[in-house]
């Protein structure tokens, strides 16, 4: 995919209140490929996922997408301008774990919305884009529907959709299939593995192993705010050396057979 | 004995006060809209003497009765030097009073919203402006028609106080013509069907309203 994005993760620290969310995390999140982030819950995933588009602010370090710095005019220095921070945001989608789709708008709405209002299309080309992107995820005959007729599995790929017209560079998944019902997941699952194969630069946070093993280039492991080790996912999913992904990995088993 | 004649003549002269009722529901609630709207961006800005001053209003304005406000805001304003008709003064205190109240319906209806929605909205990089327009109000607006109803119809009944001031709306008027007739009974209940009739209507605008908004 021309134009494809890549992060790079500095030092980054982060925090809840008290609670030290992210501790000092590296990584380096490669264009074209796809990073997933695994670990227990409250380990940092999604926080460090929403830090790479700015929804959550990060205190210190540095994140660059592309070279360029997010959030910050200079590493510790003033906020970023609103203007420039959407600008950027503009070519990073995200997609969350509660489809997060607009009720009061149909399928074909929430995907032009953002073309119209962001990009600044007119409201026949942007119809014509959402229709594309619709299709792209299966759902041609679905746009009329408001989210409240919609499946799961059905409001998430028109999520997907939705950050798909704006051309992103990148792409954000937060937990992307955790609110759905298990015969959904593969649907979800199955527009995301097309993204990857077509060279989207895409980092998801998933609980699906499975997904992590089969698609992702790199899995990075998070527990209480630090990043234990990034590596391919073999190395991580079927030879952890730290005793920390050993014990998460068991429990994931023990969880999951029967 | 119950006088059918007596209670269907009451009617004309009735409706003749019940205009005043409306008039001041009417404008009161109008009023009342803006001034919610104010008051509400003002409660949920960034900047803390915006909202002190928000909740001083909602708190002083739905601490007070409403009778005590309409005695106070016609009393003190010819002390101020503004000299104003009656029923001016009773639309303004009742739309001030409403937006108290109107003001707290629309910013829970806000709070309400799922903080994934504006999420959602920012991270394609949509401006605040637009998230507020597209995004918040329409939803907010929806949730808010149930207790916007509730709270028009409360004001209906509530206009029936501005007779303190002299006006002579649809309570008063009953009272008198009671008085004249010596038919309190057919009277009130004369008065008693127009009060239904106007918030049977405020009630099936609302629910067309949210028959129109619903998804």
């Amino acid at each position: 995919m021309p134009g494809a994005s890549s992060v790079e993760i500095r030092k980054v620290n982060k925090h809840h209140g008290q609670f030290h969310a992210l501790k000092d995390v590296d990584l380096d999140i490669l264009p074209g490929k796809v990073t997933c982030l695994i670990g227990p819950s409250g380990s940092g995933k999604s926080t460090l996922l929403r830090c790479i588009n700015f929804l959550d602010e990060y205190e210190s370090g540095e994140i660059r997408i592309d070279g360029q710095l997010i959030g910050y005019q200079s590493p510790g220095g003033a906020r970023m301008p609103g203007r420039t921070l959407r600008e950027i945001r503009r070519s990073i989608g995200m997609v969350f774990q509660q489809f997060n789709l607009w009720p009061h708008m149909t399928a074909l709405g929430n995907v032009t919305e953002g073309l119209i209002r962001v990009r600044g299309l007119p409201k026949t080309e942007a119809e014509r884009r959402a229709r594309e992107a619709l299709e792209k995820v299966g759902l041609s005959d679905k746009m009329a529907s408001h989210p409240s007729r919609l499946s799961g599995g059905q409001q998430q790929r028109v999520a997907i959709a939705r950050t798909l017209a704006m051309e992103p560079r990148l792409m954000l998944f937060d937990e992307p299939t955790s609110a759905l019902d298990p015969e959904l997941v593969g649907e979800v699952l199955n527009v995301m593995k097309t993204l990857a194969t077509e060279g989207m630069t895409m980092v998801v946070v998933t609980h699906e192993m499975g997904f992590a093993a089969h698609v992702a280039d790199q899995v990075a492991f998070m527990e209480k705010g630090e990043l234990v080790s990034v590596d391919v996912p073999d190395k991580i999913l079927h030879n952890p050396q730290d005793s920390r992904i050993k014990a998460f990995l068991r429990t994931y088993h023990e969880r999951n057979s029967f | 004995m119950f006088s059918v004649a007596t209670f269907l003549s009451s009617f004309e002269p009735l409706f003749w006060a019940a205009r005043f009722t409306l008039l001041i529901s009417v404008l009161g609630i109008a009023l009342g809209l803006v001034i919610a709207a104010l008051v509400c961006a003002a409660a949920l800005s960034r900047f803390a003497p915006f909202r002190w001053l928000a909740a001083l209003w909602v708190s002083f304005l739905r601490g007070v009765p409403l009778l005590v406000q309409l005695l106070l805001f016609y009393y003190l304003l010819p002390v101020i030097g503004i000299d104003v008709p009656a029923l001016v003064a009773a639309v303004v205190t009742v739309g001030i009073c409403a937006s108290a109240y109107i003001s707290e319906i629309w910013r829970g209806a806000i709070m309400a919203l799922p903080t994934g929605q504006v999420a959602a909205a920012t991270a394609i990089g949509m401006a605040p402006r637009d998230i507020w327009t597209r995004i918040i109000l329409p939803q907010a607006f929806k949730l808010s028609l149930p207790a916007l109803v509730n709270e028009l119809i409360l004001l209906v009944k509530a206009s029936s106080l501005v007779s303190v001031v002299g006006i002579l709306e649809l309570t008063r008027a009953s009272q008198a013509q009671a008085a004249t007739t010596f038919r309190p009974l057919e009277v009130y209940l004369a008065a008693a069907c127009i009060y239904l009739l106007i918030n049977l209507f405020l009630a099936a605008l609302g629910r067309y309203l949210e028959h129109r908004l619903a998804v």
